[in-house]
């Protein structure tokens, strides 16, 4: 049979009631999530919230982490809208293609990766120093080498944020601006529109309905920025609560202050989740990440932006080449680096196969359970609207998301230790890691599958029930027929997220990992720490590898080929 | 003066057009035709969204080849999405008099004048997205009021209106014609409204226009 | 309806996961069988066991006297990583040896209650103070020094006064006193030095510090032999390993007039060990002199075994501290966290 379920399933899909997966889903979540914590606070005790108060270290740590978060927030867009705006005007240029598929990778590239590629390009002693060293060489006799401000502390951190956030950012500003429906030039191009005007009427009103839920995810996302400010903050001035948190536990085992900044970063979470949500309406989800086609045909002549002057071609050239500047070169760092002399040793070296095939597997499993999880909840959510009759939002629904997207709220460090804790007295810890490391990889992935998968799911829901109910289509094969092939390419995004933040994550398995269950993540930390920096960087370079192969290969795989372009 | 297509030849994806027209400058002229014939291309062509790949296009003589659309002596209302929906009904009819909506109390008198002609008195601040079809139409209208070009292009601009609203379009469009003078080119399918516009009916078969057989 | 047609739509695919976790369980055969042999598993730190390091060779010395023993360094990111570890595994830890640990964080170690009576004679042992502990068996020592670039410092600070009394001087590297014994260490010899006005010493040296590490690796390596600041806090012996083996006097040390503070590395034996017998086999192992013999270069710390003319030439070459700072172990567990609270607070001013 086509779509490849046996009568056995068939009959089960048809007749078992309706809240099984939805409920299924949401004690998995709630379990996975709810029992760790519980652990935690029981073990913690009294929570010394008075001593965070009267603290003036961890006040600080509070007002960096929200400082730098919003920084990074701003710069990146800042950059963004140049760029996003100078990708729009200039549509064909030669490699176009390839820099806005590198934008779509900067959110899946592991963050450790990322941080050694900056390091090597940016860095005191990396490939822009060097630059300006040799360059300068002739006219500076023996005086100091101009070098960049230095990378440890607020800067580093700013620069990777903005490495990470501003292009994903202009990816979606991007197809806002392409969204702009075609009669709005025509109109622009009869009535004779100056670039300011178009700007003001046509492309601000498009990308400043897209800024607020955008600022308010990039904001999330560097506010609880872990791997970037434990790498890079040089110090206990640039401190941000989650890397509080985890030297609180790894350092102090301070179990009740770990706890009570938990609740404190949980709080200012759910505000800002609480935010996304208000500001994310009409956002298509996909984080940019959906490729359209014919994004680049040129323009025809009568359209404004086929006569633009030599002033406004130079400024939308030089946004890109900046942008180009920023995001290349870590990159090609990353891919270059590891072809040194210890690449082939590093390459069959047992550890590093098995590192590798244990990140493999768990990007894989992650992904699936995300989206089991995913769809599960979704489907009650789905349930819920239809019985409340159209796609209003109820009750049931909007709590079915929100467990769904717990874990932006709750630290992954918190999550590990607790279920380390809870599970130690039962059974061999270490022996689990990789399990443990799938399933709070998975909770990580959930959010975003939630978010790629919520449209498609639920937009239409009640259109597509009338029809499919008034023909009598039987549930299976109105799976088969209706939804599975409209549901295939989220799924395909959302698996291929899932799969690549699961792979490149080092919070879960830093907490479980050992010698005997490592991912190429740990491996790289591993080898970095310990000065084998060729072999670090033939590690670094597998990983990045591995991530795009899967991303890409999930993609296509699920996606079928017309997905297949990132 | 006269709208002039000589020669004119354009590929679009399979089909090959020939156009050889040449109309009067102060006449209505409705075209009816099957879909397809070419008159939605033509009306393109004459606005400045297609250009030819062989041929001449010209108004009184000069030629519009070449010239964006905003540069040509044209307004063109469309069936639909003739506004911007983020700006109020002012904003969207001053457009036509000053492209960056900078606009001196005299021209803002010049809107509010040509909203009353059109019945829309009071609706300056109002926003597209809370208007019917039909105002919106008229909104439209207003604007092609006061840019005052010499050649006005309409594509189906009453296709999508019920029966009462369109004769209130088709009164006002009466009025504009006669008091600016245009030359009117009109695609329909409705005959009716071309006899209502008082438009002489064309058809447009094979690239040159044909004086429809009288019923 | 829909919701049902979702739900078991799921099935497959979970099965698929399923299918994954069993793989990946199944492809872990190893821990169980480990404990099968002989195999003596020692917590330490990554530099321990690098190639370079003391661990490869006093591991083949080790298996080769023993016979049908392995043992399994387990490298963990820090040296209070080790203790971590240990506190986080609790009483069903893995381990059985933990090496790599330092006096300054002796008694937090004794008082987790895992640790075992190490039943190795230290009396023949030679280290500059009294060793009086039956738990740890200090199996190397060094000062803490600032090494520093000689080809880009002429004339570094002769003081810890000096030091901190020029902030616009070259750049330094630390390391968090959280995570890393030098990094305790220097808060240590700060306190001692200053006393009450540590604090404010701390302050004051904030603008040369280029970045606090996590470890001393880190520091090291990837910094400070980067060029990326001139001055890393180290050991007064790592000179020696430059001198000795790459066979330049590029790198030295910075003699202050206070003192150094002295760090004597420990190792200790857990008492929920299965191997108990081994364990104490090995730590009688780490001190002998062939064990010894591997630590001046590889670990490039004072050894505590007397190796005469063993030790290497460089080692006469190195610094020698006018006096030896160190606090009790019992005063370091009663004051580090107020201390560390003051560093904190310093730091972030």
């Amino acid at each position: 049979m086509a779509g490849g379920l046996d009568p056995l399933s068939v009959r089960l899909l048809d007749r078992s009631p309706w809240w099984l997966g939805a409920s299924g889903a949401a004690l998995v979540v709630l379990t996975l999530v709810g029992m760790p914590l519980l652990v935690l606070l029981g073990q913690a005790g009294e929570l010394p919230f008075a001593r965070i108060v009267q603290d003036a270290w961890l006040r600080r740590v509070i007002g960096f982490s929200l400082t730098q978060a919003a920084l990074s927030t701003a710069l990146a867009l800042a950059l963004a809208l140049p760029v996003a705006l100078a990708l729009h005007h200039e549509r064909r240029f030669p490699g176009r293609r390839w820099l806005t598929a590198l934008f779509g990778l900067s959110l899946v590239l592991p963050a450790i990766a990322a941080v050694f590629g900056i390091v090597t390009v940016w860095g005191g002693s990396g490939w822009i120093n060097a630059i300006l060293d040799t360059a300068t060489a002739p006219f500076r006799g023996t005086a100091e080498p101009p070098g960049l401000p230095v990378l440890y502390g607020l800067t580093g951190i700013l620069l990777a944020h903005v490495f990470f956030n501003a292009p994903l950012a202009a990816r979606v500003l991007l197809q806002s601006l392409d969204d702009i429906p075609v009669h709005e030039w025509r109109l622009a191009a009869q009535l004779g529109l100056s670039p300011a005007a178009r700007f003001r009427h046509l492309q601000w009103p498009v990308m400043a309905r897209r800024l607020p839920g955008l600022a308010t995810l990039i904001f999330t996302l560097c506010f609880t920025s872990f791997a970037v400010v434990l790498a890079l903050g040089g110090g206990p001035r640039a401190t941000t609560v989650e890397v509080a948190i985890y030297q609180a536990l790894r350092f102090d085992f301070d179990l009740p202050l770990a706890v009570a900044l938990a609740v404190v970063q949980l709080t200012i979470c759910a505000l800002l989740t609480g935010l996304g949500s208000v500001f994310g309406r009409g956002d298509d989800g996909s984080l940019g990440l959906a490729e359209r086609t014919a994004d680049d045909a040129p323009w025809p002549r009568w359209h404004p932006h086929a006569h633009r002057g030599a002033l406004q071609r130079g400024l939308d050239r030089t946004a890109i080449a900046a942008a180009t500047l920023l995001v290349l070169p870590p990159f090609a760092a990353l891919l270059l680096a590891g072809f040194n002399r210890r690449t082939v040793a590093v390459l069959t070296d047992p550890v590093t196969l098995d590192a590798l095939f244990n990140t493999v597997i768990a990007g894989l499993a992650a992904a699936t359970l995300s989206i089991a999880l995913a769809l599960g909840l979704l489907s009650g959510v789905r349930r819920l609207h239809l019985r409340a009759g159209q796609r209003h939002r109820t009750h049931g629904g909007e709590a079915l998301q929100a467990l769904g997207n717990a874990i932006l709220v709750i630290p992954p460090i918190v999550l590990g230790t607790g279920l380390f804790l809870a599970l130690r007295a039962w059974a061999d810890v270490f022996s689990l890691a990789l399990l443990l490391v799938i399933l709070i990889n998975a909770l990580m992935g959930l959010p975003f599958a939630l978010r790629i998968l919520a449209g498609p799911v639920l937009d239409g829901a009640s259109a597509r029930d009338r029809l499919a109910r008034s023909l009598g289509m039987a549930r299976s094969s109105r799976w088969r027929r209706v939804d599975a092939p409209l549901l295939r390419g989220p799924i395909a995004l959302a698996a291929a997220v899932s799969a690549t933040l699961a792979a490149g994550d080092l919070g879960a398995i830093a907490l479980f990992g050992s010698d005997q269950v490592r991912t190429l993540p740990l491996l790289l930390q591993t080898r970095l720490g310990s000065h084998r920096l060729d072999e670090a960087a033939v590690t670094a370079t597998l990983l990045v590898l591995t991530c795009i192969v899967l991303f890409a290969a999930i993609r296509r795989g699920i996606g079928g080929a017309k997905e297949s372009r990132s | 003066m006269s709208l002039v297509l000589d020669g004119v030849r354009l590929r679009l994806g399979e089909r090959q057009w020939c156009f050889d027209i040449t109309l009067p400058g102060d006449g209505v002229h409705a075209l009816l035709g099957r879909s397809g014939s070419g008159k939605s291309t033509l009306l393109n062509l004459v606005g400045g969204y297609l250009e030819p790949d062989v041929g001449r296009i010209e108004w009184d003589g000069h030629s519009l080849i070449d010239r964006a659309p905003a540069e040509r002596p044209v307004t063109t209302l469309f069936q639909h999405d003739n506004l911007f929906a983020h700006l109020s009904v002012a904003d969207n009819v001053g457009l036509g008099l000053e492209p960056s909506l900078r606009l001196s109390a005299a021209q803002r008198a010049q809107v509010s004048e040509s909203l009353d002609e059109v019945q829309l008195g009071g609706y300056e601040q109002r926003n597209p997205a809370s208007l019917s079809g039909g105002e919106r139409q008229r909104v439209a209208l207003a604007r092609c009021l006061l840019r005052n070009r010499p050649v006005l292009l309409m594509d189906e601009p009453f296709g999508a209106l019920d029966p009462d609203t369109r004769a209130v379009m088709i009164s006002l469009t009466r009025r504009l014609i006669d008091r600016q003078r245009p030359c009117v080119i009109m695609v329909t399918h409705d005959e009716d409204d071309a006899h209502a516009i008082g438009a002489r009916i064309l058809e447009l078969i094979d690239g040159t226009l044909r004086r429809r057989a009288p019923r | 309806m829909t919701a049902r047609s979702r739900s078991l739509s799921s099935v497959p695919i979970a099965c698929a996961g399923l299918l994954a976790l069993l793989v990946c369980a199944g492809a872990f055969p190893g821990i169980a069988s480990a404990a099968d042999e002989r195999t003596l598993t020692v917590y330490t730190y990554e530099s321990f066991v690098a190639e370079w390091g003391p661990g490869p060779t006093i591991k083949a010395g080790f298996e080769q006297r023993c016979g049908d023993c392995t043992i399994d360094f387990v490298p963990l990111d820090s040296s209070a990583g080790i203790l971590n570890r240990v506190q986080l595994e609790g009483a069903s830890t893995r381990a059985d040896v933990v090496l790599g640990l330092d006096t300054n964080l002796m008694a937090i170690a004794a008082n987790t209650g895992l640790l075992a009576p190490s039943g190795v004679d230290t009396d023949a042992l030679t280290l500059p103070i009294d060793w009086t502990s039956d738990t740890f068996v200090p199996f190397d020592f060094g000062w803490f020094a600032f090494v520093y670039d000689t080809e880009a410092i002429d004339d570094p600070p002769a003081s810890l006064a000096e030091l901190v009394a020029d902030p616009t001087g070259p750049k330094i590297i630390l390391q968090d006193p959280r995570t890393s014994t030098p990094g305790l260490g220097f808060l240590l010899w700060m306190k001692s030095v200053f006393g009450d006005e540590a604090g404010e010493r701390w302050a004051e040296l904030q603008p040369r510090i280029l970045s606090t590490t996590k470890s001393w690796s880190e520091a090291y390596f990837t910094l400070f032999m980067n060029g990326e600041a001139p001055m890393v806090l180290s050991y007064s012996t790592s000179p020696a390993y430059h001198m000795a083996v790459d066979e330049t006097d590029r790198y030295q040390a910075a003699a202050f007039e206070e003192g150094h503070y002295l760090q004597v590395e420990v190792a200790a034996l857990l008492q929920g060990s299965d191997q108990l017998e081994l364990g104490r086999e090995f730590l009688t192992y780490l001190v002998s002199p062939e064990a010894q013999a591997s630590i001046p270069l590889g670990n490039v710390m004072y050894p505590v075994a007397e190796l005469g003319d063993e030790l290497p030439a460089a080692f006469a070459r190195l610094i020698e501290p006018t006096e030896t700072l160190l606090f009790d172990p019992e005063t370091v567990r009663d004051q580090r966290r107020a201390w560390i609270d003051e560093w904190l607070e310093a730091s972030t001013r």
